[in-house]
């Protein structure tokens, strides 16, 4: 029924385009995964000692007591694996969340997750609870405070509207902010209070292997959990309403989403502290190569936000020794503006 | 046997104790004052608002059938749709595939071309003017082929040269032995193109049956509170206000 416009001379130039997008989004994938393997790899090389990365590699998994074998089996793939899984938790937990809630400035952070986390986190580091779990205490706590801070979320939106998810997740985030407040501010002794707030502010550095037990688990988990409901997100681009009349269940579809992301953002932050902003950037960056889809950044984001976090990793590594600037902090200081940037052109967009 | 039977169907104040039927091959519009109940019908029968009374599908009870079956069943475009994301026109008419879990290309193909939304697939959702964003939204419900369509005022915001086309596209998609209920304003095109009206008043079911036998001055006067010029012998028939 189209108006009598040639559209048979359009027809040619818009399946060229076609094929050229199809292309371009079926490339990506692999591209990110090529390029996470080169970060990786040189993320295994780089550090104050020069090693070579196969020999050290080898020699370590030989059981062999060299001096690049601890260097590279202790110090570089713990640290390198940490901040992929990191990132990858990050990056796919801000796409998640970006989809389910259908705005562009959704964060870990947004939902109350990285508090809870922190708070949960932090209170075993003190006060000693779950001492029969050692290491992973903290870890279990903060799988518990995300979880914590989510549920309380929940309960407070009532629903899956986005507004009110926003505000929900402001007032919870402030609630756990609070009381971090307090935890600090009755800190044992001031060391333990510098302990805990270096940590706050994010690294991957000088965590063992068995960091990984916990953070890997819970990022197959999480991302099963968030892949499974990946119709739901495409669904949802064209509201609740239309997601429903699909035949999806737009309540339980979003609380298996929170769930994910809380298994994604408890483990991250339990483990490495707060990396800001990489939620937040990693969706934004990718968009535009996927078409827009929520369904197809999943994956991507992943990918890129195991590579942000490595590459900045790296960066932090490659400062002069003395003062180290945390991971946390360097990710903040590129995320902040962009943050600030993103809200100034979504205000001209209501303009 | 009718293609969706409703029976006494009541959602709390809007709508009250409502029966009709709707059969293969029809076109059924749906009229009444804003705030008659039009919408909330539509979303009953699709089963978005809950509401107590009997739905039939098919000639299965309504209840009883798993959500993305339904949903393939029938299909709803609602009053107010938008996208969240600049998404590619082709990628939202796909997306009209999920209740079936593919991305069949002859049903999106035949639905860009039924709704003519062919010269912009490529473009993005938020690059469109409104009356070309309606289209949109018409061929995402349309690629999911369900055999009764609901549309909710598909043509408040289109020109008269694609109000036509719309309406023609819905008549033709009822002929293919699919049963079509259109919520409509424009009363001179439902008495143009619907085979049976539906009107509604303060949610209850004021009158049901042919143009002819809804679109007296009467029945009008009491649902809008307005008089009313209707000729329907003129071709194409006239409805106005006085």
């Amino acid at each position: 029924m189209p108006r009598p416009v040639d559209v048979a001379a359009d027809r040619t130039t818009t399946a060229a385009k076609q094929i050229v997008t199809q292309r371009m989004e079926r490339a990506l994938t692999p591209l990110l995964i090529c390029l996470l393997m080169v970060v990786a790899w040189l993320s295994l090389g780089f550090g104050s000692t020069a090693i070579g990365v196969i020999d050290g590699l080898r020699d370590w998994l030989s059981g062999e007591q060299t001096q690049a074998a601890l260097i590279i089996g202790e110090i570089r793939l713990p640290r390198t694996l940490l901040a992929l899984c990191v990132g990858a938790a990050l990056g796919l937990s801000g796409a998640a969340l970006q989809g389910l809630l259908r705005n562009p400035l959704a964060e870990p952070g947004l939902v109350g997750a990285s508090q809870g986390a922190a708070l949960g986190a932090a209170t075993v580091f003190y006060y000693g609870v779950f001492a029969g779990l050692g290491t992973l205490a903290t870890a279990v706590a903060g799988l518990l405070g995300a979880g914590a801070a989510l549920l309380f979320m929940l309960l407070l939106a009532g629903s899956g509207r986005p507004a009110l998810v926003i505000m929900a997740g402001l007032a919870i985030s402030t609630v756990a902010g609070a009381a971090l407040a307090v935890v600090l501010n009755f800190a044992p002794n001031p060391y333990a209070m510098q302990e805990l707030v270096f940590w706050l502010m994010g690294s991957v550095s000088n965590r063992g292997l068995d960091s990984l037990a916990i953070l890997f688990p819970a990022l197959i988990i999480g991302s099963a959990l968030i892949l499974m409901q990946r119709r739901l997100l495409a669904a949802l681009s064209l509201g609740e309403q239309v997601a429903e009349s699909m035949g999806f269940s737009v309540k339980k579809g979003s609380r298996i989403i929170v769930l994910g992301t809380a298994c994604l953002v408890g483990s991250s932050v339990s483990v490495a502290g707060a990396i800001g902003f990489v939620g937040l950037l990693v969706p934004h960056m990718l968009r535009p190569f996927v078409g827009h889809r929520p369904d197809r950044l999943l994956i991507p984001a992943a990918l890129l936000g195991a590579i942000l976090v490595c590459v900045a990793d790296i960066a932090v590594r490659g400062m002069p020794p003395g003062r180290e600037l945390k991971l946390g902090v360097l990710t903040s200081l590129i995320g902040a503006p962009f943050f600030v940037w993103l809200v100034w052109k979504e205000r001209k967009r209501w303009l | 046997m009718a293609l969706i039977a409703i029976d006494n169907l009541t959602v709390d104040q809007r709508v009250k104790a409502v029966s009709l039927e709707l059969h293969r091959g029809e076109l059924l519009g749906l009229i009444g004052a804003n705030g008659a109940g039009k919408s909330t019908l539509l979303n009953a029968i699709t089963g978005l608002v809950p509401a107590t009374g009997n739905i039939t599908i098919d000639g299965r009870t309504a209840a009883s059938i798993p959500p993305h079956e339904r949903a393939r069943i029938v299909g709803i475009q609602p009053q107010a749709v938008s996208s969240a994301w600049s998404l590619k026109v082709s990628d939202i008419v796909a997306l009209g595939r999920l209740p079936w879990g593919d991305e069949d290309e002859t049903a999106i193909e035949r639905a860009i071309e039924r709704a003519g939304v062919s010269e912009f697939r490529m473009r993005n959702i938020d690059h469109l003017s409104g009356g070309e964003r309606a289209r949109v939204w018409l061929a995402r419900v349309l690629a999911g082929e369900p055999q009764a369509l609901l549309v909710d005022e598909p043509i408040a915001s289109l020109d008269i040269h694609y109000q036509l086309a719309v309406m023609e596209v819905l008549k033709n998609y009822s002929r293919e032995a699919k049963g079509v209920i259109v919520a409509i304003h424009d009363l001179s095109l439902a008495a143009r193109f619907c085979d049976r009206l539906c009107l509604l008043h303060h949610g209850e079911l004021l009158a049901i049956g042919t143009p002819a036998e809804v679109l007296t001055e009467p029945l009008l006067a009491t649902a809008y509170g307005v008089p009313v010029d209707i000729d329907l012998s003129r071709n194409p028939p006239v409805v106005l206000p006085k």
